[in-house]
C-alpha cells in the first residue's frame, strides 16, 4: 500500500503491536526488570513467611529424601556424600518443576494487562522463568558452601559442566514456560498435563539413585537413550559432575558414576533445547493472537 | 498530510463462547459441533486518521467502539483486513489496567510507564510531572490498592497522559472524575492535540467530542455510519434531540 510519505520522520506505517516475540522481550528489558521485581515484591508479601517458602519447601523435601531414600531405605550406603547427590539434582529438577508451574499461569495471571495493553505478551513466561532464576542464584550459593566444606577439588570438566547444565536448564524452563502459558489460554485444563509432567520429571533424573543404578538396569539398551534424551536428567547428572563428583576425594573410584562423553551429550543437548525454545515460541505466536478474546 | 492511522476493510469476529477445556473441545468434536457460534464486531470497516487530527469516537454500547480502539493499539488483530499505524501509541484502553494493588504509587508509576514503553530515564524526568498532576503526593509510597477510585484514576490518566505518544487513545475516561479533574484532563489534552499529535478519543460526551475534536466517526453495529464534522456526528446521532439529562458534561 501506498503510504504517500514514504520517508516520514515517525517511520513508515506499520502493523500496531509487538510481534516481534522473544526479540521484543529482550528490547524492553527494563520492563522485563520492572515484572520481575514486581513478581518478586508480591511473593513477598503474599505470605508471612514470604520469600521464605521458596527456601523452606526445598529445605523439606531434601530432608525428606534424605531421610526416607537415604537413612530409611539405606541408599545412603550405596551412593556416596547421597545428600549431595540429592542437593545438586534437587536444584535443577525443582527449577524445571517451578518454571512449568509458573511459567504455565504466568499469562492468566496477568489478564488485565493481556486484554488491554500492548506489550509483548512472551514477557510474562520470560518474567516468570527468571524469577525462578533468580530463587535459584542462594541455592546455589548453599551448594557451593557445602562443596568446599566437603573439600571440593573442581578441574576445568567441572566448571564446564556446571555452565552447561545451567544453560541447558534455563532454555529447556523457557521452551516450557512459553508453550504452556500460551496453551492454558486456550485450554484451561492443561494444568493437569502439567502437574503429570512435573511428576514424571522430578522421577526421571538422577536425583534419589545414582546413574549407575540406571546403568545397571538399562545399560546399552535404547531406554538409556531415552533416559539421556531428557534435558532435565543430562542437566542434573553434568550439574552433579561439577558439584559432587569433585566432592568425593580421590579415594572414591567414581568409574560409572557419570555417563560417557557428558560434556559432548550437554552441547547436542543444549542446541536442541535452543530448537525447542524456537518451536514453543512458535506455538507461542500462533497462540497469541487470539489470547485477548479468550482471556 | 501523513496518515497516522490507516484503517483498510477491517473486520472483526468475536466468539460467543469459547470451548475453554480441552476436555470441552473434545466432547463437542464428538458432537460434531464444529464451529463456535461468532458475531461481527466490526464489519468491513475503512478510515484513515491524518496524523494531527483529533477524532472523536462515538456510537452506541455496543457498536464496536471498544474493538476498534484495541485493534488500533494492537492488543488485537484483525480477522480481515489491515490495520496500519505511525509512530508510538499510549493506549488508554482502560486506565488502570496495568496498577497493580500491592504495589506503592511510585512502583505503579515506573511500571505503568514502561508498560507504556517508557524508558527509565523517561519515567524519571517525568515523575514530578506525574505525581503533582495525579496530586497524590502524600500517598506516592500508599499501595494503590488503597486508593479511592478517583485517584486511581487520576494517577493512570496522568501516566498516560505524560508518554510521548505520536498517537493518543482515550477511551471514556473522563467518566471518572471529579469536574475539576475533569477539567484539568480536558486541558491536557487539549494541550496534546495542540503539539500537533493524533488523537483517538471515545465518548458519549457531545459536549467534550465537540470542544475537542476536529473530526468525528459514528461507529453503528460495526460498520461506518458516519464521518464528518462532530456537529453532523451529533445530529446523525439524535443526540441533540434529548432533553440535556447529561447537563454535567456543559459546564466544562
Amino acid at each position: 500500500m501506498s503510504t504517500g510519505v514514504e520517508d516520514h520522520p515517525l517511520g513508515p506505517l506499520r502493523p500496531p503491536g509487538d510481534t516481534t516475540g522473544l526479540f521484543g522481550v529482550l528490547r524492553r528489558r527494563y520492563l522485563l526488570k520492572l515484572l520481575v521485581q514486581k513478581e518478586l515484591r508480591v511473593r513477598y508479601q503474599a505470605s508471612l513467611l514470604g520469600l521464605g517458602w521458596s527456601y523452606v519447601k526445598p529445605l523439606i523435601r531434601f530432608l525428606m529424601y534424605f531421610l526416607v531414600i537415604g537413612v530409611l531405605l539405606g541408599l545412603r550406603d550405596n551412593v556416596p556424600l547421597f545428600a549431595l547427590h540429592i542437593f545438586t539434582a534437587m536444584i535443577m529438577v525443582s527449577f524445571f518443576t517451578e518454571t512449568l508451574n509458573a511459567g504455565t499461569k504466568s499469562v492468566i495471571k496477568n489478564k488485565s494487562l493481556v486484554r488491554k495493553m500492548n506489550v509483548p505478551r512472551e514477557m510474562f513466561p520470560v518474567a516468570s522463568t527468571a524469577v525462578t532464576a533468580y530463587h535459584m542464584g542462594p541455592q546455589y550459593v548453599v551448594l557451593l558452601i557445602a562443596c568446599i566444606v566437603l573439600g571440593w577439588s573442581p578441574d576445568p570438566t567441572a566448571f564446564a559442566a556446571a555452565l552447561l547444565g545451567i544453560a541447558i536448564m534455563l532454555t529447556t524452563s523457557l521452551a516450557v514456560a512459553l508453550a504452556f502459558s500460551a496453551l492454558n489460554v486456550a485450554f484451561r485444563d492443561i494444568g493437569n498435563f502439567v502437574e503429570t509432567i512435573s511428576m514424571v520429571v522430578m522421577w526421571s533424573a538422577p536425583q534419589i539413585y545414582s546413574w549407575d543404578f540406571v546403568v545397571d538396569k538399562i545399560g546399552g539398551t535404547w531406554l538409556e537413550q531415552v533416559y539421556l534424551a531428557n534435558p532435565v536428567a543430562v542437566a542434573t547428572l553434568l550439574n552433579q559432575r561439577a558439584f559432587w563428583i569433585p566432592s568425593l576425594g580421590p579415594e572414591v573410584d567414581t568409574t560409572g558414576f557419570m555417563p560417557e562423553h557428558l560434556l559432548l551429550r550437554g552441547t547436542v543437548m543444549l542446541a536442541l533445547c535452543l530448537a525447542l525454545v524456537w518451536v514453543a515460541q512458535r506455538i507461542f505466536s500462533s497462540l497469541e493472537a487470539n489470547f485477548a478474546e479468550q482471556l | 498530510m501523513a496518515e497516522s492511522v490507516v484503517v483498510d476493510n477491517v473486520s472483526k469476529h468475536f466468539t460467543v463462547q469459547n470451548a475453554r477445556t480441552l476436555k470441552q473441545r473434545i466432547v463437542r468434536a464428538r458432537k460434531g459441533e464444529r464451529r463456535n457460534p461468532t458475531f461481527l464486531a466490526l464489519d468491513q470497516l475503512s478510515f484513515t486518521i491524518s496524523q494531527g487530527e483529533a477524532v472523536g469516537l462515538m456510537g452506541l454500547n455496543g457498536s464496536g467502539k471498544s474493538t476498534l480502539l484495541k485493534l488500533i493499539s494492537g492488543v488485537l488483530r484483525p480477522d480481515r483486513g489491515t490495520v496500519l499505524t505511525r509512530g508510538r501509541i499510549a493506549g488508554l484502553i482502560e486506565i488502570t489496567a496495568g496498577f497493580h494493588p500491592q504495589l506503592s504509587g511510585r512502583e505503579n508509576i515506573f511500571l505503568n510507564g514502561a508498560i507504556l514503553g517508557m524508558s527509565e530515564t523517561e519515567v524519571q524526568g517525568k515523575f514530578d510531572e506525574i505525581v503533582d498532576f495525579a496530586g497524590i503526593g502524600n500517598f506516592l509510597d500508599t499501595p494503590v490498592g488503597r486508593y479511592s477510585s478517583g485517584m486511581f484514576a487520576r494517577l493512570g490518566f496522568s501516566i498516560a497522559a505524560s508518554v510521548d505518544s505520536d498517537i493518543f487513545i482515550i477511551d471514556e475516561v473522563l467518566a471518572v472524575g471529579d469536574p475539576p479533574f475533569k477539567k484539568k484532563c480536558l486541558q491536557r489534552i487539549r494541550e496534546v492535540r495542540d503539539e500537533g499529535r493524533t488523537i483517538v478519543f471515545v465518548s458519549h460526551n457531545t459536549t467534550q467530542v465537540k470542544k475537542l475534536c476536529h473530526r468525528a466517526l459514528v461507529l453503528e453495529e460495526g460498520r461506518l455510519g458516519f464521518d464528518g464534522s462532530v456537529q453532523d456526528a451529533v445530529h446523525f446521532l439524535h443526540y441533540d434531540q434529548d432533553d440535556d439529562e447529561d447537563a454535567e458534561g456543559g459546564e466544562i
